[in-house]
């Protein structure tokens, strides 16, 4: 073999390109009936057998419980929104898909030590890549994936999920029973919790 | 030459007086500190530069039992300082010849576990409220929670929390129970402001700053106490939950509000100044900054901002772009200036950097030296306001700040510029009563209650006036062009302080899309072809003017990051 040069494209010499004839048809072949008749059979075979994929969306797929779909902002106790707008979330986010303003918490908020809250929380669900960084960075367990996945919007305004529909969702989802798998697993983390009295 | 021994590392100190935190400084090693700061008294109470101390003394070294603060500690020939860190010292050095009995235990041991005790005390009552906190990311408690302290507490009792303040000043709140009380900022109101607002009240675990009653934090230096706290106790309410510090970025800015030409760092995110800090520069201002700096960068996201070119057509002002403008303008003031030379001025004001002066001047000269260069209006509100002040008010010495009068940054440079273009200075006054056929104002006047306050009465305004400014004045509204210009935050460019003191600053954020940086229109009129190199444009400037010569030496700020370090600033008297 001659030896390239760095950088130089050479053509494949002749001598070392083999030419493979393509193989030639019989009569049988040329009619291809038979073929298609192979072919229809396994169609026709799997007509009668048992069904083994998922009817969706008759059937409804059951998901586990740590599945990322449409995000949700948790409620605390009093139904305020749990987020403290320490923008974790935002900062984590490869997508960056999190866009959050903070201000300060309203007045009977900060009774109960709330000094800061969203004042603005919007999600790009269409840029999001849906990787659970926001529910793991979360210090208040405030952001969480749901099971939602049959997400559908007619505009791409419809797909950027304010704080109102994130709240939304909480609600949906608390009152299908199906809590993301942090919340149903019982007790949060310490830091959501108030400190020890 | 005096000899400190840092971690076995030999530093000379010269005559300084030094405390064992600096002279571990100038041997690169870090002793942590909370209470200490150069411009401020002694307290040693945050007890967080703990360190080691002895004497090397023929040939033997005595070390004191106990740690001691090091930033009460003052050192001098022979003193030997061993830092928490000294198993990361530099393994080359010869050790120092220590006494075997104190030994026993690791050197540095001592410092260590001192430091994590401390932190751990001042950690008891500390809330665990960082993703609230607007300092976290920049929290010294945080840092050296991290780097010196454990991970978790051992405190199984209830944390004190008291309440927050936030009526201690108009312009900063209090969390009280993020407070350590080094008390930073109460010697800060005592010493530097001399205002005294500030104090401690209670003792022991109820140790709480607060103000007498009636008497809140409201001084024209109080913006320092929230730079000075080195926790999230002091929270300036301008900046409050605006953004996380870590999205910040930080430039090297210099403060245009007044002749002082303060040091400053100008924080910005994605174009938008959100908050100016001071920068230490013992040449220029000093470690602090007024709040009248600090706070004046509103201008530079002001909405009523210009932000694009307009023209006067039919009384109306019309948006037109640069490309069909420029030809226009250029082309009427040609006109205005071959017909009557001496009634066509144009007005530099002092908030120009001197290479904007510099290259708009020479483009009014080139077109015809009977063009009259003139200063424009130079603010100057009462008088200089010095630091600390007595409790009547009045100010005492030593003055450690002063807020200058003279409310413009370059005054001295643009003069020079003038000076060098045309021979003299004329104040804009000065041709009150002549009738004009037209005047340039190059304004950039970031607060336009200055510009309608010293523009001459009577106004006459030209036939055709070029209004070149950030804010709508009563120039702008008697203009046929108004032209945007940039805020101090947008561009490069050179400041001279009162004292001939030049300080070159570069660009934070970028203007508004559609303005025109200075100097960038000054190359388009100029009929220049390429690039806007502002240090090239200053390495012209200092070729072209004797008085400018020593900014030939500086180039681009260098690393915008680097803090406590002006490497572009050179004195010119």
């Amino acid at each position: 073999m001659e030896k390239l040069t760095h950088g130089a494209t050479m053509p494949i010499p002749e001598s070392e390109v083999t030419w493979v004839e393509e193989a030639k048809l019989g009569l049988w072949e040329q009619l291809y009936v038979p073929a298609l008749v192979a072919g229809l059979k396994t169609t026709l075979s799997h007509m009668f057998k048992p069904k083994i994929t998922e009817q969706y969306p008759e059937q409804e797929p059951k998901l586990p419980a740590n599945y990322r779909g449409v995000h949700r902002l948790n409620r605390d106790e009093a139904g305020r929104v749990k987020c403290v707008a320490c923008y974790m979330c935002a900062t984590a986010c490869p997508a960056h898909c999190i866009d959050i303003v903070a201000a300060p918490a309203p007045p009977e908020w900060q009774k109960d030590g709330r000094e800061k809250y969203p004042e603005t929380f919007v999600i790009d669900e269409l840029r999001c890549i849906y990787c659970g960084m926001c529910e793991e960075a979360c210090p208040v367990d405030a952001i969480e994936l749901t099971t939602l996945y049959d997400l559908t919007g007619l505009s791409r305004e419809q797909m950027i999920f304010d704080k109102e529909k994130l709240l939304s969702v909480f609600d949906v989802t608390t009152q299908a029973g199906t809590d993301p798998i942090r919340t149903r697993s019982g007790p949060l983390g310490p830091a959501s919790e108030p400190p020890p009295m | 030459m005096p000899t400190v021994y840092v971690n076995d590392q030999p530093v000379e100190i010269g005559t300084a007086k030094l405390n064992c935190v600096q002279a571990a400084e100038r041997a690169g090693v870090f002793i942590p500190h909370y209470c200490w700061h150069e411009a401020l008294s002694v307290v040693a109470s945050c007890r967080m530069c703990l360190v080691e101390v002895g004497e090397l003394k023929d040939g033997k070294v005595t070390m004191q039992p106990k740690v001691v603060p090091g930033c009460q500690t003052p050192v001098k020939d022979g003193t030997v300082i061993v830092t928490g860190e000294y198993d990361k010292r530099d393994p080359s050095l010869p050790p120092l010849p220590y006494d075997p009995n104190y030994t026993k235990i690791p050197l540095g041991e001592r410092a260590k576990k001192a430091q994590a005790d401390t932190l751990e005390a001042l950690l008891l009552n500390h809330p665990l409220d960082c993703p609230v906190c607007d300092k976290a990311g920049e929290c010294k408690l945080q840092d050296f929670s991290y780097k010196y302290g454990r991970s978790e507490s051992r405190m199984i009792d209830a944390k004190n929390t008291p309440p927050n303040k936030p009526h201690i000043s108009s312009t900063i709140t209090l969390f009280t129970d993020r407070c350590i009380m080094c008390t930073r900022c109460v010697r800060f109101t005592r010493e530097i402001s001399g205002t005294a607002e500030l104090q401690v009240v209670g003792r022991g675990h109820h140790e709480e700053i607060d103000i007498f009653p009636g008497r809140p934090l409201e001084n024209k230096l109080a913006g320092n106490v929230v730079d000075l706290c080195p926790v999230g106790a002091l929270g300036s309410k301008d900046f409050l939950y605006k953004q996380r510090v870590w999205y910040l970025q930080t430039t090297e800015g210099v403060c245009n509000r007044c002749s002082t030409g303060c040091s400053t760092y100008v924080d910005s995110n994605k174009d938008i100044v959100y908050r100016l800090r001071a920068r230490t520069n013992l040449q220029a201002q000093g470690y602090f900054i007024c709040d009248e700096g600090r706070y004046g960068y509103h201008h530079a996201n002001a909405a009523e901002r210009f932000v694009r070119p307009v023209v006067k057509t039919d009384g109306r002002f019309q948006p037109l772009p640069w490309n069909r403008l420029l030809p226009q303008l250029k082309q009427e003031w040609a006109a205005a200036t071959q017909t009557n030379p001496r009634g066509v001025v144009a007005v530099l004001s002092p908030f120009l950097t001197v290479e904007e002066a510099y290259l708009l001047g020479t483009y009014f000269k080139s077109l015809s030296p009977d063009v009259r260069l003139l200063l424009g209006p130079v603010p100057v509100i009462g008088e200089d306001d010095k630091y600390p002040k007595n409790t009547r008010g009045e100010p005492v010495e030593p003055v450690k700040f002063i807020i200058r009068a003279e409310k413009a940054p370059n005054r001295i440079g643009v003069a020079e510029v003038l000076k060098a273009l045309q021979g003299d200075v004329i104040p804009l006054a000065a041709i009150r009563d002549e009738p004009l056929s037209a005047m340039w104002f190059a304004g950039g006047y970031p607060d336009p209650a200055h510009v309608d306050a010293l523009i001459p009465t009577p106004w006459q305004p030209p036939a055709l006036l070029v209004a070149h400014d950030i804010l709508p004045t009563m120039v702008s509204a008697a203009a046929k062009y108004i032209l945007p210009a940039t805020t101090g935050f947008e561009k490069d460019g050179t400041f001279v302080n009162h004292a001939g003191y030049a300080q070159t600053f570069s660009r934070a954020v970028r203007p508004p899309v559609e303005v025109r940086s200075e100097l960038q229109l000054a190359f388009d009129l100029l009929g220049r072809s390429g690039l806007v190199q502002p240090p090239a444009i200053r390495q012209e400037l200092a070729a072209a003017i004797p008085y400018f010569a020593a900014l030939a030496a500086s180039a681009t700020p260098s690393n915008p990051q680097i803090p406590n370090k002006s490497p572009n600033t050179r004195s010119l008297l």
